[in-house]
C-alpha cells in the first residue's frame, strides 16, 4: 500500500514502531503536492520548510519514544483557523496577507498531539459558499473529475484527503461546509455537536453555528482525529465543559438494536433518484448489521434554509464588520477620508458572495425588519430544535442524504445564488439544532461521482454516529478517488513500503 | 424660567476590576498607547470574549447599592456601529435584559429628601480613544481603554433642575466609590454622563421633546450644560419654534452646545444577542455573596454619625468623603472612645496631610488603631498636642504602634519639677531683655519665654506646669 493511502491510525502506529520516518512521510506528501496541487488547488499556502523542520524535530522525539498520540502524522488546516506566523487568509483578498500572532485552540491541540501541518487549505471566502467557487485563490477542483466542484466551503479540506495530499484535514461547518464537500469528494466528514470543539481562533462566520470537524478517508480515522479535537476550552465560552468518551476504541462495536429514523422531509421532491437509492442502500446495510429502521418527521425542516440564511448572515454582518482596514488586512489606497476608508476597503477586500451575505444580514437586523426576519428565524430555529428532540425520543440516529445532487460542474450554479443555497437543504437544520452529523460515502452515481449519506445524532452522540458510520463503511467499502489511485513515477520520489 | 425642567441622566462608570471585561489585559489608566491590548480586546479574527465574573459582581453590587432588582437571567448583546475606536465594529453591551432594574437613589435638596428613580444598570465594554495629533496628518487610535468594563446607569426623568442632576450624580459617584465598584475619576473619564433634558409648562403632565447632551465629564459641566440647554430650549419655545429631538455636544470651554445629529440621523444599532457569550444566570448564592460585601453607604453613615456620635452635619459630610476616611474615623473613634476628638484629628490633621501629598491617593496612610492610640495618648495627657502631631508624622506610612514610638522618640510629658526649674533658670539667664520687658509690663514677654522653655523641653513639658513655674520665677525676681 502506498503511504498516501494508509489510514491515520496505521501511520501513527508505524511511526511509533519506527517502521516509518516522519520526514519520509512528510516528504512523500509534499512530493504528491508537486504533481496534484496545481490540478486540485486544495491548498492556499503550503508550508513545506516548516513541515520538514517539524518532521525533523518530531522524528527526534519518536526516536526517544516521545511525542503525542499522532506524532509525525502530516495534516492540514482549513485557512480560517489561525496559525501563528503562517498567513490565514479565509480565502479573501481582505486577509490575503494576514499573519496571526496566535494559534487557534485546535491548532494547539494538534501541535501537542505531534502532527505536522503541511499548510492551509482552500475554502469559500469566509466559509460562505457550497461549491468552493467563492475563493479569492480560485476554485478547488474535485479529485474525481477536475471539471466538477469539490463542494464547499471546506472544499480544500475534502479534496486534499480525497486526492491523497494529506492523511486528514480539519474543516469547519456552519451549514454543511464539512459534510457537503465530504459527500462530493467521497470522504468521511464529521460536524461535531455545537460546543464539542473550541472555536477560539476559528475566524468567525456565524458564531452560533460554526463548528470545526475532521475530514478523513475512513471512519476509524475520523474517530481518532475527533478524540484529539474535542474538549473543553476556557477561551471559548460556548465550549461544553464535559468529558468526552474516547471514540476510536468504540468504533467497531456495531449497531445491534440501534434505532434508525428516516425523516420523510429528507426524501421528498427534488432529491436525485440515484442518491435516494444509495442512501436507502446505506440504511439496508445498517439493518443487515442489526439496526432497526422506521419513518419519522422533522416538519420545521421546510423553513430551515430561510432561517439559516437569515441567522448566519445576520451574525456574519457583525462578525465581518471588523475588517475595516484600520488595524490589519487590506486597506484601500484610494481613500481620502474615514468614510471612504471603510467603503473602499470593504468594497475592494470582499468578494461578491460575502457582500451579498453582509447586505442580507444587515437588512435582517435593521430596525423595522428585525422582528419579521431575525426574530422569526430564531423561532424557526427553536422549532427545528424541538422537532429533532421529539424524533430522538424514538430514534438513536436519523439518516438522510447530504445534498440533492452529486458534485456539479464548476460555473454551473454560480449565476443563481438561490439555487446554490437550496443545495444546503439537508445540512443546515443540523447546525440550527446544534447536533452532530457524520457523512460517510455510500456509492457513486452513473457519472462516477461520489454519493454520501448523512447520519444525525443527539447532542454529544458522536460515538454512536461513528459506530453506525463504520457499519456502513464495512458493508459498502471506502471510496478511493482516481487521483488518489494515481501514483507518482518513481523518479518523483513516491515511497513504497 | 417659565417652564419646568425635566432631566434624566445616563451615567457611565468604568469598573475598578483588575483586568478588562473580556480578556486578561490589565485595566489601567495612563499607560503608553496600545500597550494594554491583546488579540481579544483588539477583536482580531477568531478571538473570543470570556466574561470577567468580577465585572458582573460589580454591576450587581452597584445595583444593590442603588436599590435595584437584580435579574436572575441576563444576556449580552451586540450593538453594531462603525467607528475606528471600536475594534470589532460592535460593542458588547446589554439590550433588553440588563443585570439591574427599577432602583432609586436619594438626594437631599433644600432640606428635603427626594428619590430619583433608576431605570436600569447594564454592563458593557468601553471603546478606545481617538487622538487627533496636531503635528501629524490624521488621527491616532489608542486601544488601551478598549474592553475596560463599564456600567451604564440610566435614571428616570425624575430631576427638575440642573442642581438636582448634579446632586444625583454626586450621590451616584459616592455610592460607586464606597462600594469600590469604580474610582470615579472624572478627569480620567472613568465617570461621565449624558444629560437628557426637556421643558414643559408647569402643571403639564406630558413631557416635552428632549435633547441628549453627550459625554459630560465633570459635575460642573453637568450643571452648566443643564442650565445652558434649558435656557436655549426656552428661548426656542418663546420664539415659537419647535425643539427637535437631537443629540448635542457640549463645549465646556465655549460654554455652549452644538447639534451632533438629529433623530432622523440616529443610528440603527441592530442589536442582537451576543453568540460568543452564554447567558448569565445569577443565582441566590452569588447574589448573597455580593450583598455581604456591601459596605454601609455614606448616607446611612452620615445619619448615624450625627444621631449617635454627635458629629455636626458638616463634619459628617467631610468624614464620609471617601470610604477610607469614614472607615478610619469609625475605627479611631472606637479605639479612643471619643468620636469628636477622632473627627477633629481627621479633619485637622489627616485630610490636610493627604492634600499636601505629591501623589494623590485615597489612602490616609494610617490605621484606625494607630490614630486612636495617638488620640488616647494626647487625651490622657501622656504627650502634648504638639508631640501628638509629631508622632502622627512618624507613624504615617508605617505599621508601628505609637505606644512603642512614644518612648523611642522620648515624647512623654516632662513632669520632673527639678528639670523644669533648671530649664527655666537657663532661659531667664539667656534672655535678660525679656525679663526687662516683663518688668516693664509687656505681657508678650511671658509667651516668648514660655516658647523658649518649651523648646528646650522639646515640646514635652506640660504647658500648664511650665507656665506656672515660669510665672512664679518671674514674680520672684
Amino acid at each position: 500500500m502506498e503511504l498516501h493511502q494508509m489510514p491515520v491510525y496505521v501511520l501513527a502506529e508505524k511511526l511509533k514502531k519506527k517502521e516509518l520516518g516522519a520526514r519520509e512521510l512528510t516528504q512523500a506528501y509534499l512530493n504528491r503536492m508537486q504533481t496534484f496541487q496545481p490540478e486540485v488547488n486544495a491548498f492556499i499556502t503550503v508550508t513545506e520548510e516548516k513541515a520538514l523542520a517539524k518532521a525533523e524535530a518530531l522524528q527526534k522525539m519518536l526516536d526517544n519514544d516521545q511525542g503525542g498520540s499522532l506524532a509525525g502524522v502530516p495534516m492540514a488546516f482549513k485557512d480560517n483557523m489561525c496559525t501563528e506566523g503562517v498567513r490565514t487568509t479565509c480565502a479573501s483578498h481582505m486577509l490575503e496577507n494576514f499573519i496571526p500572532p496566535y494559534n487557534a485552540t485546535v491548532v494547539e491541540r494538534f501541535q501537542s498531539a505531534g502532527t505536522i501541518s503541511l499548510g492551509k487549505l482552500n475554502m469559500d471566502e469566509f466559509a460562505m459558499g457550497s461549491s468552493n467557487e467563492n475563493s479569492f485563490f480560485g476554485p478547488v477542483r474535485n479529485p474525481w473529475n477536475g471539471e466538477k466542484v469539490s463542494g464547499g466551503s471546506s472544499g480544500g479540506s475534502a479534496a486534499a484527503v480525497s486526492a491523497g495530499l494529506a492523511p486528514f484535514t480539519l474543516g469547519s461547518d456552519t451549514g454543511g461546509s464539512i459534510r457537503l464537500p465530504a459527500a462530493f469528494c467521497g470522504v468521511v466528514g464529521m460536524k461535531p455537536t455545537y460546543g464539542a470543539v473550541s472555536r477560539f481562533g476559528l475566524v468567525a462566520f456565524a458564531s452560533s453555528l460554526d463548528q470545526i470537524g475532521p475530514l478523513t478517508s475512513n471512519v476509524k480515522d475520523c474517530a481518532l482525529v475527533l478524540d484529539t479535537l474535542m474538549g473543553y476550552d476556557p477561551k471559548d465560552s460556548t465550549s461544553a465543559n464535559v468529558v468526552h468518551e474516547a471514540c476510536f476504541p468504540a468504533v467497531t462495536q456495531g449497531v445491534q438494536g440501534m434505532k434508525i429514523g428516516l425523516a420523510i422531509e429528507y426524501f421528498g421532491a427534488g432529491l436525485n433518484e440515484e442518491i435516494k437509492a444509495s442512501v436507502y442502500g446505506a440504511v439496508k446495510a445498517l439493518e443487515n448489521a442489526g439496526a432497526i429502521s422506521g419513518e419519522c418527521s422533522v416538519p420545521a425542516t421546510e423553513y430551515g434554509i430561510s432561517a439559516y440564511y437569515l441567522l448566519s448572515s445576520a451574525e456574519a454582518s457583525a462578525n465581518l464588520a471588523r475588517y475595516d482596514g484600520i488595524r490589519y488586512g487590506h486597506r484601500s489606497e484610494a481613500a481620502t477620508d474615514m468614510q471612504e476608508l471603510y467603503r473602499f476597503t470593504r468594497g475592494e477586500g470582499f468578494g461578491r458572495e460575502v457582500k451579498n451575505r453582509i447586505l442580507l444580514g444587515t437588512h435582517a437586523l435593521s430596525s423595522g425588519y428585525h422582528d419579521a426576519l431575525y426574530v422569526k428565524a430564531l423561532k424557526v430555529r427553536r422549532m427545528i430544535h424541538d422537532d429533532f428532540a421529539k424524533a430522538f425520543e424514538t430514534y438513536d440516529i436519523l439518516v438522510s442524504p447530504v445534498s440533492p445532487t452529486t458534485a456539479y460542474k464548476i460555473g454551473e450554479k454560480t449565476a443563481d445564488p438561490l439555487q446554490m443555497y437550496l443545495g444546503d437543504v439537508y445540512t443546515v437544520a443540523v447546525n440550527l439544532a446544534g447536533l452532530p452529523a457524520l457523512v460517510v460515502p455510500c456509492g457513486v452515481d452513473a457519472q462516477g461521482m461520489p454519493i454520501g449519506v448523512q447520519l444525525i445524532g443527539k447532542p454529544f452522540s458522536e460515538k454512536k454516529l461513528l459506530q453506525a458510520g463504520y457499519a456502513i463503511e464495512a458493508a459498502l467499502g471506502q471510496l478511493v478517488s482516481p487521483m488518489a489511485s494515481q501514483l507518482l513515477k518513481q523518479a518523483e520520489g513516491s515511497a513504497r513500503i | 424660567m417659565n417652564h419646568e425642567i425635566v432631566i434624566g441622566l445616563e451615567i457611565h462608570a468604568e469598573l475598578r476590576t483588575a483586568s478588562k471585561v473580556f480578556c486578561s489585559c490589565a485595566n489601567e489608566f495612563g499607560v503608553e498607547p496600545n500597550r494594554r491590548t491583546c488579540p481579544v480586546c483588539l477583536g482580531m479574527p477568531g478571538t473570543l470574549p470570556v466574561m470577567n465574573k468580577k465585572a458582573v459582581s460589580y454591576a450587581i453590587k452597584a445595583g444593590l447599592a442603588m436599590n435595584c432588582t437584580i435579574s436572575s437571567f441576563s444576556k449580552m448583546d451586540r450593538k453594531n456601529y462603525f467607528y475606528p475606536d471600536m475594534c470589532k465594529a460592535y460593542q458588547i453591551s446589554q439590550f433588553d435584559l440588563p443585570f439591574c432594574r427599577d432602583g432609586y437613589v436619594e438626594i437631599e435638596i433644600d432640606g428635603q429628601k427626594k428619590r430619583i428613580g433608576i431605570e436600569r444598570i447594564h454592563l458593557e465594554e468601553d471603546a478606545g480613544k481617538l487622538n487627533h495629533d496636531p503635528f501629524a496628518q490624521g488621527t491616532l487610535v489608542d486601544y488601551n481603554r478598549c474592553g475596560v468594563p463599564l456600567i451604564e446607569i440610566v435614571s428616570r426623568p425624575d430631576m427638575r433642575s440642573p442642581e438636582e442632576a448634579k446632586l444625583f450624580m454626586e450621590a451616584v459617584k459616592e455610592i460607586l466609590e464606597f462600594t469600590g465598584v469604580s474610582d470615579c475619576k472624572m478627569q480620567e473619564g472613568s465617570l461621565r454622563a449624558d444629560v437628557n433634558l426637556s421643558l414643559r409648562p408647569y402643571g403639564q403632565k406630558e413631557f416635552g421633546t428632549r435633547t441628549e447632551m453627550k459625554n459630560l465629564n465633570s459635575l460642573r459641566a453637568v450643571l452648566r450644560a443643564g442650565y445652558a440647554e434649558a435656557a436655549r430650549q426656552e428661548a426656542q419655545i418663546l420664539a415659537g419654534k419647535n425643539i427637535p429631538q437631537e443629540t448635542r455636544r457640549w463645549d465646556d470651554n465655549k460654554g455652549e452646545s452644538f447639534s451632533m445629529r438629529s433623530k432622523e440621523e440616529a443610528m440603527d444599532y441592530r442589536y442582537f444577542p451576543e453568540p460568543d457569550l452564554v447567558p448569565v444566570v445569577i443565582n441566590d448564592a452569588w447574589l448573597e455573596a455580593v450583598r455581604k460585601e456591601l459596605p454601609e453607604l455614606p448616607q446611612a453613615r452620615r445619619v448615624r454619625y450625627q444621631e449617635t456620635l454627635g458629629i455636626p452635619a458638616y463634619d459628617a459630610t467631610l468624614l464620609t468623603s471617601t470610604i477610607q476616611i469614614a472607615d478610619l474615623f469609625e475605627s479611631a473613634a472606637d479605639i479612643c472612645g471619643n468620636a469628636k476628638a477622632a473627627s477633629n484629628w481627621i479633619m485637622g490633621e489627616i485630610l490636610r496631610r493627604m492634600k499636601e501629598q505629591e501623589e494623590e491617593s485615597l489612602e490616609p496612610g494610617i490605621s484606625g488603631p494607630q490614630l486612636g492610640t495617638i488620640i488616647v495618648l494626647v487625651e490622657k495627657g501622656e504627650i502634648t498636642q504638639t508631640s501628638g502631631k509629631k508622632l502622627l508624622d512618624t507613624v504615617i506610612g508605617t505599621e508601628v504602634d505609637p505606644n512603642v514610638l512614644v518612648d523611642r522618640l522620648n515624647l512623654r510629658i516632662q513632669r520632673d519639677e527639678g528639670a523644669i526649674t533648671a530649664v527655666i533658670a537657663q532661659v531667664l539667664e539667656k534672655n535678660p531683655q525679656a525679663i526687662l520687658d516683663y518688668q516693664a509690663g509687656k505681657g508678650k514677654a511671658v509667651g516668648f519665654l514660655m516658647g523658649q522653655a518649651m523648646g528646650m523641653l522639646k515640646g514635652k513639658g506640660d504647658p500648664g506646669q511650665v507656665k506656672a513655674a515660669l510665672e512664679e520665677k518671674l514674680k520672684a525676681l
